[in-house]
């Protein structure tokens, strides 16, 4: 009797307990109708490492900076021209070597200063003044890579820079002094990077400080985790590490206001986690989505957004291990593989065939390129041209990691060394995980013939094959002088129309000298639930949250 | 007693120390480096240098573990090269999210563990007894991801009766001052946001627990049943106290030794990181983080990290081997 009482106690509470964690707060969608106070949860793949534009260049930091902060130009909404942003117009000089901003007036910072030519150049003499391990190429990345070093370099392989001088003429002109002309500058300009932050905020909450020690230095501002103030759209709100990050809505801002009250920003690491989260209502959009997934959210009625293509996935060779060097042998190479029945088997719909380096949306592309489709026989025939004996070669792939121009490596791998079986080649399979492994490896120079690719940074070419080819680089294993210089002289190039034809060219030369095989674009993928709108994907991911609304 | 627990506490020297030579040489010796790790398809061999020679990983390695010990004493555990923040902020903003989860993971396993293990030995060998043996070779073979997925699948996406991810509603605003939620929730008045906290727990709970749980229960039905069977359980019967003084002052105190040294190294794993779980739940805690850090060869977090996991371990059996003392009085007297 006592037994079948305590069961029937125990059964009753458990049923309690489960009934008050299943009430406890309602079932999925958390976000209520309309613009006026709706917030959106975006679940992103990690959590920003700051919110200081100058010390980050990962995707997930720049996301809410994006939102935040605002630099003189931008660009074009699903594009990579240069618009307006902070600057409304802006004349270089004939010789390249300054360029006059006009600001937009009377735009305030989200504490109230006022916006102005000093305020910009405070921020680019603060950049252009790092040092120690404010000039790591891990922190400040982008501005090594549009003005090379810094007033005084740790390193002296970085070079002179090429910024000279940032002069406030008058409140609202800006007047950049270089040390040479540059066409790169311009569009460099469009990065989040270089993004202007209140001067007052930033002295105030110390964004220079490291802390540490010498060889353990980090960042102790409270900037770039507490008070990261900008002229955009949104304004930091909070930010709970590996929760959430929170957004409010700029009710100052110049231009449009922000349709949602509040953005917000969960880190959820798996990409299974972020779909799961979307599809139980926990969040209402997010990035990098599996193409697996596909298919099965737009039935499920959710929306696939896809960025126009500004990658290139390529079979890479290294020139200093034979026979690599020989040129018959990586032409047969080309010629065996089949890239449009990978991209057609293995890719999501959208994605393209490459034939150069570049992708077609930016300037440069070159519809004359060598076009070395599928032939096996002309394969078999150069190969045997080559008078190679032993047509053995190491193909590296990565394991664990899955790239926007690379959903599957393992699946590329296999096809492409099934095609160059077929042929004759035989193909010894060498694999590593991604990172950093597989990377160190292939860039060291370790790898004979091995897979990678890229997503570009902003609209300039030179952000395609100057990054591979403008050095001499282990990866690749030669040195073609004649590239290197066309691709300095094309960097340098003022006139675009000019400029144009000279990257033209260079992508039909590369194409000749096959230092690899470019094989596809591809377009990746947003998702987000039916009831958000106006979310323009863009190329270089600068996607503003102040256009969307909940409908 | 003070002798022996000043005597573990000593011990924690050798141990911490050997450790720190394991972990610094082991990460070292892994190919690659934080360098290859963080600028990914961006690397030169020029960044890669620069990077290496800030964070002095181009010094002979006694030089740098030399260094390490010298910071290790003060408590400075270094910088995390992928987060630039210093490794202990890092530890003390995640380790509330893992020891929320253990607790969960842990009463889930005892509260469920001990009452199914001391009813399956009283019902020995009945269908029920069979059932609990079953369960229990379910879940400890049940892989613990693959449990964490199906759970969050049927009760979070096809049902929506629990949430999916992470440890709080992201549109709930609640202060956090101490970092565990359920806690916060109560000391700022916010007892939605600690009942939200408490949904949130129920899933990789029930997930983590679940190796726990079927050891706990195989244990405890194993101690009961050889209590049981001893000479002054037969002769309290005979003397006639009722069945349930036998089972709480003679049975369960007894059977419990056992079973509180399970517990004991239970809730020691649980504290190292439930990675799989931390992944599958996007929990923020040390599991996943330490798991992140491999793949990163942040070589900071993880020699800071694993020292600290093993300081807790080392720190939990301390404390259950203490209990003894409460529980069996043989022990105390010595």
């Amino acid at each position: 009797m006592l037994k079948a009482r305590r069961t029937a106690v125990v059964a009753t509470m458990a049923a309690l307990a489960l009934g008050a964690a299943a009430c406890g707060g309602g079932t999925g969608s958390k976000s209520s109708g309309g613009g006026g106070n709706a917030a959106l949860v975006f679940g992103a793949s990690a959590d920003p490492k700051t919110l200081d534009p100058a010390y980050v260049n990962d995707g997930e930091s720049f996301r809410p900076i994006r939102q935040i902060f605002e630099g003189l130009v931008t660009t074009k909404q699903g594009g990579t021209d240069v618009v307006p942003a902070l600057a409304e117009t802006w004349q270089p000089s004939p010789d390249g070597i300054t360029w006059t901003f006009n600001l937009r007036k009377n735009v305030k910072f989200q504490d109230g200063t006022l916006f102005s030519a000093a305020a910009v150049c405070f921020s680019f003499d603060r950049w252009y003044n790092f040092k120690g391990i404010q000039q790591s190429s891990s922190i400040s990345y982008y501005w090594s890579t549009v003005f090379g070093g810094f007033a005084h370099n740790d390193d002296p392989k970085l070079g002179v820079s090429l910024y000279k001088s940032c002069q406030a003429k008058d409140d609202n002109t800006a007047v950049f002094t270089l040390t040479s002309a540059s066409s790169t500058f311009l569009s460099g300009l469009t990065l989040p990077a270089f993004s202007i932050a209140s001067p007052d905020a930033l002295k105030k909450y110390n964004a220079d400080q490291i802390g540490g020690s010498a060889s353990s230095p980090s960042f102790s501002s409270e900037f770039g985790t507490a008070h990261p103030i900008g002229t955009g759209p949104y304004k930091f709100s909070s930010w709970d590490r590996n929760d959430k990050l929170v957004l409010e809505r700029n009710d100052d801002y110049w231009g449009d206001k922000a349709k949602l009250q509040r953005v917000i920003f969960k880190p959820i690491a798996d990409g299974n986690g972020r779909r799961q989260a979307l599809q139980s209502g926990e969040i209402q959009g997010y990035d990098l989505v599996a193409p697996g997934d596909i298919g099965q959210l737009r039935s499920a009625g959710f929306q696939i957004l896809e960025r126009p293509a500004f990658n290139v996935g390529y079979v890479g060779f290294n020139q200093s291990k034979p026979p690599m060097d020989n040129q018959n042998f990586r032409q047969a190479i080309a010629y065996a593989l089949n890239r449009d029945a990978l991209v057609k088997a293995k890719y999501p719909e959208g994605a393209e065939v490459a034939t150069q380096f570049q992708p077609p949306s930016l300037f440069g592309w070159n519809d004359q390129v060598p076009n070395y489709s599928y032939d096996p026989a002309k394969a078999k025939q150069l190969l045997a041209n080559s008078g190679v004996k032993d047509p053995t070669i190491e193909f590296w792939y990565p394991t664990g990691v899955s790239r926007p121009y690379m959903p599957d490596p393992a699946a590329n791998f296999q096809a492409f060394k099934a095609d160059l079986e077929v042929v004759g080649f035989k193909v010894v399979p060498k694999s590593a995980p991604w990172s950093p492994d597989y990377l160190s490896a292939v860039e060291s120079g370790n790898a004979q013939m091995y897979l990678l690719g890229w997503t570009g940074d902003f609209g300039d070419p030179d952000n395609f094959i100057g990054t591979f080819f403008r050095q001499q680089l282990p990866e690749w294993g030669f040195d073609n002088p004649k590239i290197r210089d066309d691709l300095e002289k094309a960097r340098v190039e003022t006139d675009l129309g000019k400029r144009t034809s000279e990257y033209k060219a260079i992508n039909d030369e590369i194409m000749q000298f096959l230092p690899g095989v470019p094989y596809v674009h591809t377009k990746p993928a947003l998702a987000f639930a039916k009831n958000v709108k106006g979310f323009v994907p863009s190329p270089v991911q600068e996607e503003l949250f102040s256009l969307v609304t909940l409908g | 007693m003070g002798k022996f627990v000043v005597r573990r506490l000593l011990l924690l020297v050798p141990i911490l120390l050997g450790l720190s030579v394991l972990v610094f040489g082991y990460v070292r010796a892994l190919p690659g480096g934080p360098a290859d790790a963080l600028l990914g398809e961006r690397s030169t061999p020029e960044k890669k240098a620069q990077i290496e020679h800030l964070y002095g990983l181009d010094r002979p390695i006694y030089v740098q573990y030399g260094k390490f010990l010298e910071r290790a004493v003060r408590l400075d555990f270094g910088t995390s090269i992928t987060t630039q923040r210093p490794v202990s902020a890092e530890i003390r903003s995640r380790f509330p999210a893992t020891v929320e989860l253990s607790a969960a993971g842990l009463l889930f396993a005892v509260g469920g563990g001990i009452p199914l293990g001391y009813a399956a030995a009283r019902r020995y060998q009945s269908w029920f007894d069979n059932a609990s043996i079953v369960l229990s070779l379910l879940g400890i073979s049940i892989p613990v991801f693959f449990l964490a997925f199906l759970l969050k699948y049927l009760f979070a996406v096809k049902l929506g009766w629990l949430p999916s991810v992470g440890r709080q509603d992201p549109a709930l605003i609640a202060d956090h001052p101490t970092g565990f939620y359920v806690l916060d929730g109560i000391l700022t008045g916010n007892l939605a946001a600690s009942v939200d906290a408490i949904r949130h727990l129920v899933l990789p709970g029930l997930a983590l627990g679940s190796i726990p749980l079927a050891i706990i229960t195989r244990i405890t039905r194993a101690s009961v049943l050889e209590v049981t069977n001893e000479d002054y359980v037969r002769t309290a019967e005979s003397k006639g106290l009722t069945r349930r003084v036998i089972t709480r002052r003679h049975v369960l105190r007894n059977a419990m030794l056992p079973v509180v040294t399970v517990i004991g190294l239970q809730t020691g794993l649980l504290l190292s990181g439930a990675v799989l779980t931390e992944i599958v739940f996007a929990w923020g805690g040390m599991g996943q983080f330490m798991y992140d850090a491999i793949f990163s060869r942040d070589f900071a977090v993880l020699q800071g990290g694993i020292l600290f996991i093993a300081f807790v371990f080392v720190i939990v059996n301390l404390l259950v081997d203490l209990s003894y003392g409460f529980i069996d009085p043989r022990v105390r007297a010595r």
